[in-house]
């Protein structure tokens, strides 16, 4: 007896440790997911930050005459034409006056940012009295000296696995040491478009493709899936028909995206012949890939609406449209925007189709248009993933944390929505 | 651009249709609106319709049409030197005289010849604009009068508008059936001419990918293999590899989340795999690229293994962190349908909860599981920007998780990105290679949605 109780007890005691451990093993799983959840955002943030800022350099400048306007003519367009980054190379040769070999006077010229000319360029459009004067100017430095000044350069290196020589570092300590080296917080990543120079590379071009992409997706995905929500919810008959459309719809929803690029490439481009690289492209291939997300949740959110709402307004004699237009729609609005702002969310983040149709051209132009070359915001981040310069590492980052800003926004906008305008019946 | 200037003027019109049709309806009636057979804005609507629908066929044929006479007409016009040279010259001259009629970097001399061309076709294209311009208005103020004449107190208005806006939603719902009919029909055609080239025995069953064509029959490297199994093999690894990572910690959050879990934990673990499921693709494909593949390569050197810095564990690892989100909130749901009545019958014959878990509830709720488990495993399959960054581009038939492989998606890519000639068996490769991808994630997707559907059948 005294025995049969100790092994019912042992067996117990096995059952709930085995108990235990499997539910620390969900535990640990959904740790497991959040942990790399926390990973991927702090490599990011980790990696990104520094993109923000940028530092720059004061140089004394001589607005030389010789150099900007020779003929003294004082016509814009000369002005506008002169070689500025020669002035800023004189300044260095000048602070430094002890280098003279060739290659390290290159190296010395080559801290500042090759678009250092146009600061000064701007200075002088806007006043063009300061030509043969003297003044102090911020001009940005080059990537490498950029990642030295943030301290990613470590100094104890030897020099040739560096790509910041020892003269290179000796200047800009003594600079620094002058009161010459300053960080600045980096408008030019907001209100610049794509360069080679990572210094001078931004995200607004990007930024402007995508949001003109996202309203050619908007304006015809969030019409057409309205409408044929509504069609196949409230009117459709039963039929194969329909069936056929809504077994399409499911299997639209699960096809790989890449695919949709590839139609795009084949009817869009070499059938109709619309132009490479255009948003108007990008954002027709973009809504039929996220038009069964908004047909699926605007479905959803038309059957939630009670019958009863249908039936007093048919009782009243409203036609089926009227009652469809004027009560039912109306009323699912907040779960179809909801739906359709999800979709929206998607086809930002949306990569792969949008190589497909050319739209991974490296573009220094703001688009204006619709039918203008652009990129957008996750392509930009590809393009910049695979730029060999150590500093497009930061800028991708950065770009990453704009891009996943916006869809946190749309994603809570949504959430807002939902929660402020849903209605249980 | 005067297309949106056009709309603009259409929509206007359309709006002006529809207070004139309104207004027209109202005197019609003589101030008595019950004489009328519909609401007065009915009639303002029937007039709208017939002002803007005729004018927006006439927009959408003509800018079908228009690239395409244009083309027929620059080709009509080109010199006549220039019918004898080869298809491949000829459409390069077409190119670089479109080029310089829209102001683009031009590859070649501009001389009076190409500047003539270029300029011709600049005037069709203006003409061909100013054409649409005139004959669109032209059909919309037709359009607009006509409909006008037709109001009266007898018209039943809204029975006409409201048979063409259903006729608008039947067209709007057919758009899901002709882009899948699109999708099909022009993977099929650009495949067939591949097969055209290509035996379609050496691109299922050849073992050698090597898609670079040479331009000249001496080049080194001219063999131009076709075999795709090393792509299929490539993607199978990678995609057993996400699986490893993304089955186990899905389905076990899903348990716990669904059987163990309170409100509290619910609320804060369910928007976190939420939001895995949210990061865009590039974000992690930089990750592995950047983060994941490195750690891995340190790793494998400190134990002394060779990991390549594009090895397959590190492309498959992100995209299993990827699908975890999938897999669990859909064995979630499946879990969640499992009948109370099947729980509370275990626990009354005294089992654990864990017991009642894994010889109840995964039983049951198993085809839905694996129904759940092959979505995923075709988002895998067909998953491009994570493989595009951090797998690599040489078709290496091998098993070893630590070597690089390429995958079907990383080679579509890689074969249409760039400039390209569309008829050379390279680019066409792509759209076999994506007739592929789209065939294998149907089926996976035709037999996941019916085991789900199946499952959901028994116990609704």
């Amino acid at each position: 007896m005294k025995q049969a109780r100790g092994f019912s007890e042992r067996r117990l005691r096995r059952r709930y440790a085995a108990e235990r451990r499997f539910r620390l093993t969900g535990l640990l799983a959904i740790l497991a997911a959040v942990a790399m959840l926390g990973l991927l955002l702090v490599s990011i943030v980790a990696k990104g930050y520094s993109a923000f800022l940028q530092s720059e350099l004061a140089v004394e400048v001589f607005y030389d005459p010789e150099v900007i306007d020779p003929q003294a003519e004082g016509d814009p367009e000369v002005l506008a034409r002169a070689d500025y980054q020669l002035l800023v190379k004189r300044a260095l040769y000048e602070r430094f006056p002890e280098v003279s070999e060739r290659r390290a006077r290159r190296r010395l010229a080559g801290l500042v940012s090759s678009g250092a000319g146009d600061v000064l360029r701007a200075r002088v459009l806007t006043d063009p009295g300061i030509v043969g004067a003297r003044g102090s100017v911020w001009v940005k430095t080059s990537d490498d000296i950029d990642s030295l000044l943030k301290g990613f350069v470590s100094r104890g290196l030897a020099e040739g696995d560096r790509r910041v020589k020892d003269d290179e570092i000796s200047w800009i300590d003594a600079l620094e040491a002058a009161g010459k080296v300053r960080t600045r917080f980096n408008t030019t990543f907001f209100t610049g478009s794509d360069s080679r120079e990572p210094e001078q590379a931004g995200i607004w071009g990007a930024v402007v493709g995508s949001f003109l992409t996202l309203v050619v997706t908007l304006a015809l995905s969030f019409p057409l899936g309205v409408l044929s929500a509504v069609y196949l919810e409230e009117f459709a008959p039963r039929n194969r028909w329909t069936d056929l459309i809504e077994v399409n719809i499911n299997n639209l929803a699960a096809v790989p995206s890449i695919v949709f690029g590839l139609l795009g490439l084949a009817v869009f481009l070499n059938f109709f012949g619309l132009p490479r690289s255009a948003p108007l492209v990008g954002g027709m291939v973009l809504a039929l890939m996220t038009l069964p997300t908004i047909i699926i949740a605007a479905r959803a959110a038309l059957k939630a609406v009670p019958p009863s709402i249908r039936e007093a307004a048919l009782g009243i004699g409203a036609s089926k449209l009227q009652v469809v237009m004027h009560h039912v729609l109306p009323l699912a609005m907040p779960g179809v925007l909801t739906g359709t702002i999800i979709g929206m969310a998607q086809a930002l983040g949306e990569t792969a189709p949008l190589l497909m149709i050319g739209m991974v051209a490296f573009i220094v132009d703001i688009p204006g248009g619709f039918t203008d070359p652009a990129t957008v915001l996750p392509v930009q981040i590809y393009i910049w993933a695979d730029a060999p310069e150590r500093a497009f590492v930061a800028k991708t980052s950065a770009a990453i944390m704009v891009l996943l800003a916006f869809l946190i926004a749309m994603n809570a906008l949504a959430v807002l929505l939902r929660k402020r305008f849903e209605r249980r019946w | 651009m005067q297309t949106p200037i056009l709309i603009a003027a259409l929509l206007i019109l359309a709006v002006t249709g529809y207070y004139l049709g309104r207004h027209k309806a109202v005197r019609v009636s003589g101030g008595m609106a019950a004489r009328l057979h519909s609401l007065p804005s009915y009639y303002g609507f029937y007039v709208a319709l017939w002002c803007g629908l005729p004018a927006l066929v006439v927009l959408i044929v003509w800018s079908l049409v228009e690239p395409h006479v244009a083309e027929a007409v620059l080709h009509a016009n080109l010199p006549a030197e220039s019918l004898t040279l080869g298809a491949d010259q000829l459409s390069l001259l077409v190119v670089d005289i479109k080029n310089l009629a829209y102001g683009n970097i031009v590859s070649r001399e501009v001389d009076p010849a190409l500047q003539a061309a270029a300029d011709s076709y600049n005037a069709v294209r203006r003409i061909g604009g100013a054409a649409l311009f005139v004959v669109a208005l032209a059909v919309a103020v037709g359009g607009l009068g006509l409909g006008r004449r037709f109001v009266s107190a007898e018209l039943r208005a809204r029975n006409r508008v409201e048979a063409a806006i259903t006729w608008l939603m039947i067209l709007a719902s057919t758009i899901a059936i002709l882009t899948t009919l699109g999708i099909v029909l022009s993977l099929l055609f650009e495949a067939m001419r591949f097969f055209a080239k290509v035996p379609l025995a050496e691109f299922l069953f050849g073992l050698h990918w090597s898609p670079q064509t040479a331009l000249r029959a001496d080049q080194v490297g001219s063999s131009g293999g076709f075999g795709a199994v090393p792509l299929f093999a490539g993607t199978l690894l990678i995609t057993l590899i996400a699986m490893c990572v993304a089955v186990p910690v899905g389905l076990f959050s899903a348990i716990y989340m669904s059987e163990y879990a309170g409100p509290r934990v619910r609320a804060m673990a369910k928007p976190a795999l939420e939001v895995l499921a949210g990061v865009p693709t590039v974000v992690y494909g930089f990750f592995a690229a950047l983060t994941v593949a490195p750690l891995f390569r340190g790793f494998g050197e400190s134990v002394g293994l060779d990991v390549s810095s594009e090895s397959a564990l590190a492309a498959g690892t992100v995209m299993g962190i990827m699908i975890i989100p999938f897999v669990s909130s859909l064995s979630d749901d499946v879990m969640n349908a499992v009948p109370q009545s099947l729980r509370d019958g275990a626990y009354a014959l005294g089992a654990t909860r864990s017991e009642t878990i894994r010889q109840v509830i995964i039983p049951a709720a198993l085809p839905g599981i694996v129904g759940g488990v092959l979505l995923a495993v075709s988002r895998a399959i067909g998953e491009t920007m994570i493989v595009v960054m951090a797998a690599g581009l040489a078709a290496n038939l091998t098993a070893n998780p630590l070597a690089a492989v390429t995958t079907v998606t990383v080679q579509i890519v890689t074969l249409l990105v760039g400039d390209q000639e569309f008829d050379s068996a390279k680019t066409l490769a792509a759209f076999a290679l994506g007739l592929a991808l789209f065939v294998i994630t149907l089926s996976l997707n035709v037999v996941a949605l019916h085991a789900v559907r199946r499952y959901r059948d028994k116990y609704d």
